[in-house]
């Protein structure tokens, strides 16, 4: 339904794409169901010449049956949706796998940039590379990222991934993803920041281990010199502010 | 109640003050008057033409998406800057100044005292006090437009940072006045309410027991309450969020020691009981239309009131499943999922119940039936998708994403648009003495579905492949600007235009009733409710004389009887 | 413009004057106000235990004379009460300037406290702690203001033994002012 458009690239979007292909059989069960019994009364009891209407006030259990049993599957639905929506959520938002790289995301009116660890794998120190919307992973590998906000909240979106997660000033914020595919794909803000949320755009580059190696090898020699975000961006860049 | 007595002593006091209807201006009658009819209509006209401000923003950022960056017809180009304005101002003009003064403060005003039987409200100048001050708010939530900086364009829910500073949202003087205006409308809200609530519990006419009293009358009540409890701390939150923007505190800014989370509980907390507050008088109208035009009892009446007030209590305990990816401590995702997916019970009930009352009865599909049925199809599908968001797997991916909006749009046109109409059209011929045209009726109604489900459906799907919301042009995200993501953002667009267009149908359907429109008579709908004993418009004074309750609201086809109705007035045989 | 007073300003289906029950309301509204805000102190104040020693420029002097003024002006509020049942308007009259005068006093005492307070730098915007200090001390001033306000109108009608009722809701009203202010007290003059 959802990956017909939109790859799964990270290791809990099935999770989350079977959940909600489960809340969709479940309630569009009891949507059409309801939506027959709707219309198929407005037909059966439409107004005919001399025709009286019952009278029933609702409490007779013979009438309320067709109520209460209902009621009680959508009890069990409701049930078994809490179940499967707690267990993806803890997959996601409550483990903290060990992760294989760290990357801290900055998200500030309107662009994207990001502190990869460099070739020593940490973060905060020297060989760090900081590109401006374009984030740098290996295949495979568990990230940790790190978000933080200088000025409003902002929302780390990647809808291949199936993850989201605000950006708060104030906070660093922790999560996670493991990606299952190389690829280039949208990191968006989901959370209206300015004027130019409309444009806060950056990609997420997924590769094989050795091209990553190379992209690192090529950027830790110009980062070190001088520390600017020195990425190509081939994603448009956000407007200046007008 | 035991106290009927004391209230037919209060009858005859009054009895000398029924008949001193006077000639009046313009302005003391119109504009100055403590009836509660004419600020019934005061509000339904105010709330009316909101909406169509509202509608004209949707107009211009629907353009703008469908055709970005071209030259719209009426509107002009469009910058994100003024976008995002639109998308504010909408929100909140429709939500505020659209939904509430309608289905609260309008429906409020013609039928409490009307379906009480009492001749106005407990606190007329009360009364006329909330309109007054619902009429500035309106008018500074406007002139917000003109301002240096142009309207707050921080979206409706106002989150800070974003909202508290003006270097960051470039509309110093527009931010401010986007709050002032929504506290204002609280403050015209709470008057309101609490007349409300006081004139349904007190002005009742002798032999009104609490189980007499119509569905849409507690409905009304129930909502003021539930606004009552809990607006109260988006109001403080208000007041700190202006002495942030105009003083310089630091209540939401981190970087003073402020959080901004703690704005997005005060203003869910609020939020989330809201949609029950428009919700409920939206579902009472239906019942009482629903009830007459299937000409029997409503089934399950006090199945019904529990329902509401479950619902009501719930919707205290659901309002961070709004922040299930806000940064908020995420095991409390857990119990907030439980809580919203409990909700879904009373409002399945709730469905449940309106469907149920169809069975085996004698359907009159005339245009307000048609509104009010249709309300219950529509708010199904707004109701359902509701669980993919209240279930917090999910809602990591539909966050703030075009699904959401179709989401709540499935919930709230049904609310705000589709019983309003049926409202307007179900009531109009005892407010104004006239009928309206069937024909332009059901025009409009059936144009206005096809927009309505046009507009909406296509965006679900938007939604599901990752569209996500408040983006002034979706050609800045490779992943986004597929051929098959703008086609339906333009059918989208056309729904929008069939919509607003299908409202042609309806104010060519009011100057043809103001022309020409037959005399309704006392009771056109053969309704049991005691607004329908009355004349048609209802006389200064309403009732004349008063009348007295010797029944429940809802006696239609009762065995043995005549007609196939009986009104709560008439005494029995 | 004559206003004729409907029928339904006089009825009681439920049993309570009207007055009071729409009072009863509206403190139940203003309690919600109040508790929003104070809960969003107390919220911050655990997160915040550096606050504690700003709390300690406060003045608990001024904080607690103005509790024994509010408290004793809620007293003539009561003894108002008392002679408006006995329909002694004069006497309720009487009792209600009395109560307004230490409204004037609270307030007085409340603007040479937050001059001083002013004066040595702590503004609103020096801390959290001094941003819900006056936001909550201030919101609670106008509600005093607005008390004292109501309570003028009902004396002057109470004088001419009119409208008597209202002397209890105008006193209804004013037990809150003070009940808020207890409230107040503690959680801005005395937690350190």
């Amino acid at each position: 339904m959802i990956s017909y458009a939109v790859e799964q690239v990270s290791t809990y979007a099935k999770d989350i794409d079977f959940l909600i292909l489960l809340i969709c059989g479940l309630v569009g069960f009891w949507f059409f169901v309801a939506e027959g019994v709707l219309f198929f009364l407005i037909f059966k009891y439409r107004a005919k010449e001399g025709g009286k209407a019952a009278y029933m006030d609702g409490t007779d259990p013979k009438h309320t049956r067709f109520i209460s049993w209902p009621h009680r599957f959508i009890l069990i639905c409701d049930v078994v949706i809490v179940v499967f929506a707690v267990k993806v959520w803890m997959g996601v938002k409550q483990t903290m796998p060990a992760p294989d790289q760290t990357v801290r995301v900055v998200a500030q009116q309107w662009s994207w940039s990001f502190q990869h660890p460099g070739p020593d794998n940490k973060l905060d120190t020297a060989d760090d590379i900081k590109t401006l919307d374009e984030l740098h992973v290996v295949v495979g590998q568990t990230v940790q990222f790190e978000l933080v906000s200088p000025d409003v909240i902002h929302s780390f979106s990647v809808p291949v991934f199936r993850l989201k997660q605000d950006v708060i000033p104030g906070r660093a914020i922790k999560g996670w993803f493991k990606t299952t595919q190389t690829g280039s794909y949208d990191i968006q803000c989901a959370e209206i920041c300015g004027i130019g949320h409309g444009a806060m755009v950056a990609r997420i580059v997924i590769e094989q281990p050795e091209r990553y190696a190379e992209w690192v090898a090529a950027n830790v020699a110009t980062a070190t010199v001088p520390p600017a975000p020195a990425a190509p961006a081939p994603a448009p860049a956000a407007p200046a502010p007008k | 109640m035991t106290t009927t007595t004391a209230s037919h002593h209060a009858d005859a006091h009054a009895a000398g003050h029924a008949h001193d209807d006077h000639e009046q201006s313009f302005f003391v009658k119109y504009l100055w008057s403590t009836d509660h009819k004419v600020i019934g209509f005061q509000y339904m006209i105010t709330g009316l033409l909101m909406a169509m401000i509202g509608g004209y923003m949707a107009y211009g950022f629907r353009m703008q998406l469908a055709w970005p960056g071209e030259w719209i017809p009426g509107v002009g180009f469009l910058s994100s800057q003024q976008y995002n304005a639109y998308v504010t101002t909408h929100g909140t003009v429709m939500i505020f100044w659209f939904a509430m003064p309608v289905l609260i403060a309008a429906f409020g005003n013609w039928l409490i005292p009307l379906m009480i039987g009492c001749d106005d409200m407990a606190f007329p100048r009360i009364n006329r006090l909330s309109y007054q001050v619902f009429l500035i708010s309106a008018v500074v939530l406007i002139g917000s437009f003109f301002v240096d900086g142009g309207a707050f364009g921080g979206a409706w829910t106002a989150y800070p940072p974003l909202s508290a500073k003006a270097t960051m949202n470039l509309s110093p003087l527009g931010s401010t006045m986007w709050v002032l205006a929504v506290a204002l409308e609280f403050v015209a809200f709470l008057l309101g309410g609490i007349n409300f609530i006081t004139t349904a519990m007190n002005a009742r006419a002798p032999g009104m027991k609490m189980m007499d009293i119509p569905i849409v009358v507690w409905m009304i009540v129930v909502a003021s309450i539930l606004f009552m409890v809990s607006v109260g701390p988006l109001v403080a939150g208000a007041a700190m969020l202006v002495l942030d923007q105009q003083l310089g505190t630091a209540f939401y800014d981190p970087s003073g020691g402020g959080d901004p989370i703690l704005w997005q509980h005060l203003f869910w907390f609020f939020g989330h009981p809201e949609v029950y507050v428009v919700l409920l008088p939206a579902m009472g109208v239906c019942a009482e239309i629903i009830t007459c035009n299937a000409r029997k009892k409503f089934f399950g009446y006090k199945t019904l009131l529990y329902t509401v007030f479950a619902t009501g209590i719930i919707s205290f305990f659901v309002w961070a499943h709004h922040q299930f990816v806000a940064g908020i401590d995420p095991r409390m995702a857990n119990v907030f999922t439980i809580t919203t997916l409990i909700i879904s019970i009373p409002i399945a009930e709730m469905i449940f119940l309106y469907i149920a009352t169809l069975a085996g009865g004698q359907i009159r599909l005339n245009v307000p039936m048609l509104w009010a049925l249709s309300f219950v199809a529509e708010f199904l599908l707004g109701g359902v998708t509701g669980i993919f968001l209240g279930a917090s797997g999910s809602d990591i991916y539909f966050h703030d994403t075009y699904f959401v909006i179709a989401h709540f749009h499935y919930t709230f046109v049904p609310i705000a648009v589709i019983a309003c109409f049926a409202g307007f059209t179900h009531w109009i011929p005892k407010m104004t003495g006239k009928m309206m045209n069937e024909t332009l009726g059901k025009l409009h109604f059936w144009t206005t579905i096809v927009g309505f489900n046009l507009v909406f459906l296509p965006l679900f799907i938007t939604g599901m492949w990752g569209d996500h919301r408040r983006i002034y042009n979706y050609d800045h995200f490779p992943d986004l600007s597929t051929q098959a993501l703008q086609d339906l953002r333009i059918a989208s667009t056309v729904g929008l235009l069939i919509m607003i267009a299908a409202q042609g149908f309806f104010v060519w359907n009011l100057i043809w009733t103001w022309k020409k429109g037959p005399a309704a008579g006392n009771n056109p709908w053969q309704g049991t409710t005691l607004e329908w004993s009355t004349t048609s418009p209802p006389g200064h004074g309403n009732f004349h004389p008063m009348p007295t309750v010797y029944r429940g609201p809802y006696e239609y086809s009762v065995p043995g009887a005549e007609a196939d109705f009986l009104p709560q007035s008439q005494p029995p045989a | 413009m004559s206003f004729a007073k409907p029928l339904a300003t006089l009825r009681t289906s439920a049993g309570l004057p009207t007055g009071r029950l729409a009072l009863w309301w509206l403190l139940a509204s203003e309690v919600i106000i109040f508790g929003g805000l104070l809960a969003s102190y107390v919220m911050q104040r655990l997160g915040h235990p550096e606050w504690a020693y700003e709390a300690e420029h406060t003045n608990i002097w001024f904080g607690a004379g103005n509790t024994i003024i509010l408290l004793t002006s809620s007293l003539s509020a009561v003894l108002a009460h008392q002679a408006a049942q006995t329909g002694d308007g004069k006497k309720a009259a009487r009792y209600l300037w009395l109560t307004i005068g230490g409204a004037a006093w609270f307030i007085v005492n409340k603007a040479i406290e937050w001059t001083g307070e002013i004066s040595h730098g702590f503004t609103i915007t020096k801390s959290g702690f001094w941003s819900f200090y006056y936001t909550a001390a201030g919101l609670h001033g106008l509600h005093v203001i607005a008390g004292a306000t109501a309570m003028a109108i009902v004396a002057l009608d109470a004088a001419k033994n009119k409208e008597l009722q209202r002397v209890e809701y105008v006193g209804i009203y004013w037990h809150l002012v003070d009940v808020i202010w207890i409230f107040l007290f503690p959680l801005l003059y005395i937690a350190k």
